[in-house]
């Protein structure tokens, strides 16, 4: 799941540096995710994973890195079933 | 007693005030402040004339002690709620919307120390140099050059000098920014950082000169002084707040401000009506037995106002539960909350002083009556472009692509 997060943030987000080189855990505030940017990926990770992030989820925390996000979808996943 | 209390007793710790002692501490509070409005009433005509800052109700709020009630008990402030601020705000603006706008932005200034600098050194100091001396905060975020009131983007930069830096900033709208004791100012991060990469600065008025471009000279909030300045200051590198400004605009200047402006915009509203009211019961007694026409219509401008008022207590409330949980601070629904307060709260307070025009008819339209509103209307236009209301509206259309409502009715 990471490497499919990681293979969308290289094209939405606009992180202005290299995708390939972040860590999961890297901070991708830092990494230059703005909060339009974070809209951007909230959308393409909705579509490519096949879920819906609830009002309650949509937090800084959920999406500050590739982990965090692995994590959020996994949720939103394990709750579906 | 408790051996915790015996100890208390003898002066070894201090114990936190009971819920019931603070409760009546923040009821003093307010009780001075309703005091300090009849000051303020008192000179609100010559304050609005002459375009002047209400220099009597701020020396009584210095007087009471009322300007550092929101630093933490630590560093010797009151440590009141976010309530008893904006109560507080309501009644000083009932008497003279610029005195409550004034001191609710000296309030939203304070809140960026009292939320994000507890810990850093320099500004927990001046937090209690806040508290002890009374100091008067005010505000730099507008700049010139087209920024206007996007307050998320800067031109200027922070230069460092050894351990010093110096900021110039140009065309800055700062309200009372010739009477405040220390200014607040957002700048880029350095000067070739992007626009967005910003800090906030805390200078005194020792460390800068103000060079007055443009005389503040509106229809309303004229007390105000939000004069145009360019700015120049200098001063030690460690009274730049080390959270990003993003996170401070974020998590306390969107609630502080949105909600301490409504608070604000509701004592107007409420002046407007208990004119309208005054206007009606003087009909009533002109002719007893009848109802007076106006009356239906006061019967619906009290509708509005109990609605505008559950708007806010609605987000104070909201904001007292979640203040602690920075997950819920930078939710997106958070967000909106605080966006759409501001917005309904501005539309709310034109629209209820126009209905008031209707009841007090000629007497609210003359300038002289005790049933005028003209004041009250004038002030009341400032609100939906304190920050443009377009913008606003702009920022939460953003988030739409993905977001999706909360319909439960106790979050
Ligand atoms: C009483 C009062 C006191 C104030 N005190 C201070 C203070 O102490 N310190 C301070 O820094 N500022 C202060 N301000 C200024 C405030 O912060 C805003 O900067 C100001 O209200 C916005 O002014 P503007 O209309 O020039 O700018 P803008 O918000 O830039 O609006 C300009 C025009 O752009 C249009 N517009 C709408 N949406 C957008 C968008 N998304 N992008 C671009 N343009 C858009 C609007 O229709 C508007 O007509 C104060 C304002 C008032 C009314």
């Amino acid at each position: 799941m990471k490497t499919k997060i990681r293979e969308i943030l290289k094209t939405t987000g606009k992180l202005p540096g290299d995708v390939a080189a972040l860590a999961d855990d890297a901070d991708l505030y830092n990494a230059g995710l703005t909060s339009f940017g974070t809209v951007e990926l909230m959308m393409a990770l909705e579509e490519a994973f096949d879920v819906e992030f609830p009002d309650t989820m949509m937090n800084r925390r959920n999406f500050a890195s590739i982990a965090a996000i692995a994590n959020a979808i996994q949720a939103i996943q394990s709750e579906n079933v | 007693m408790t051996s915790l209390a015996r100890l208390a007793d003898a002066g070894f710790v201090t114990e936190a005030p009971t819920p019931a002692a603070r409760a009546e501490a923040e009821r003093a509070m307010i009780a001075k402040a309703r005091r300090i409005a009849k000051i303020a009433a008192e000179h609100a005509a010559d304050v609005d004339a002459r375009s002047r800052f209400p220099q009597e109700a701020f020396d009584a709020l210095k007087q009471e002690r009322l300007l550092g009630i929101m630093v933490p008990a630590v560093q010797g402030g009151e440590e009141a709620s976010l309530s008893t601020i904006a109560e507080i705000c309501t009644a000083l603006a009932q008497a003279c919307a610029s005195t409550g706008m004034i001191y609710a932005m000296h309030q939203i200034k304070a809140s960026s120390l009292v939320v994000h600098c507890g810990d850093d050194p320099w500004h927990a100091g001046f937090m209690t140099r806040i508290a002890r001396e009374q100091l008067l905060l005010a505000s730099a975020t507008t700049e010139g050059g087209g920024v206007g009131g996007d307050l998320r983007s800067s031109i200027c930069g922070v230069i460092r000098d050894g351990d010093d830096f110096t900021l110039e900033k140009e065309g800055c709208l700062i309200s009372y920014g010739a009477q405040a004791d220390a200014i607040l100012i957002t700048s880029r991060r350095t000067p070739e950082a992007p626009p967005s990469d910003q800090v906030m600065s805390v200078l005194t008025k020792d460390q800068y000169r103000l060079e007055r471009s443009h005389v503040w000279n509106t229809m309303g909030m004229r007390g105000t002084c939000s004069d145009n300045f360019s700015f120049a200051g200098r001063a030690p590198a460690r009274q730049i707040i080390p959270t990003p400004f993003a996170e401070i605009a974020a998590q306390s200047m969107l609630p502080h401000a949105h909600l301490l402006w409504a608070s604000v915009w509701y004592g107007i509203a409420a002046e407007a009506v208990a004119r309208a009211e005054g206007f009606v019961r003087g009909e009533a007694r002109k002719k007893p037995g009848s109802t007076p026409p106006g009356a239906l219509r006061l019967a619906e401008l009290l509708v509005r106002l109990q609605q505008f008022k559950g708007l806010i207590i609605a987000g104070l409330d909201r904001y007292e539960r979640v203040r602690g949980d920075a997950d819920e601070l930078s939710s997106m629904g958070f967000v909106v909350a605080m966006n759409s307060i501001k917005v309904a709260a501005s539309e709310s307070v034109g629209e209820i002083v126009s209905q008031a025009f209707l009841i007090c008819g000629i007497q609210g339209y003359r300038n002289d009556s005790p049933a005028s509103l003209a004041r009250l209307m004038r002030d009341a236009l400032s609100a939906p472009i304190m920050i443009n209301n377009d913008r606003i509206l702009g920022n939460t259309s953003n988030l739409l692509a993905v977001y999706k409502h909360d319909p439960s009715l106790s979050r």
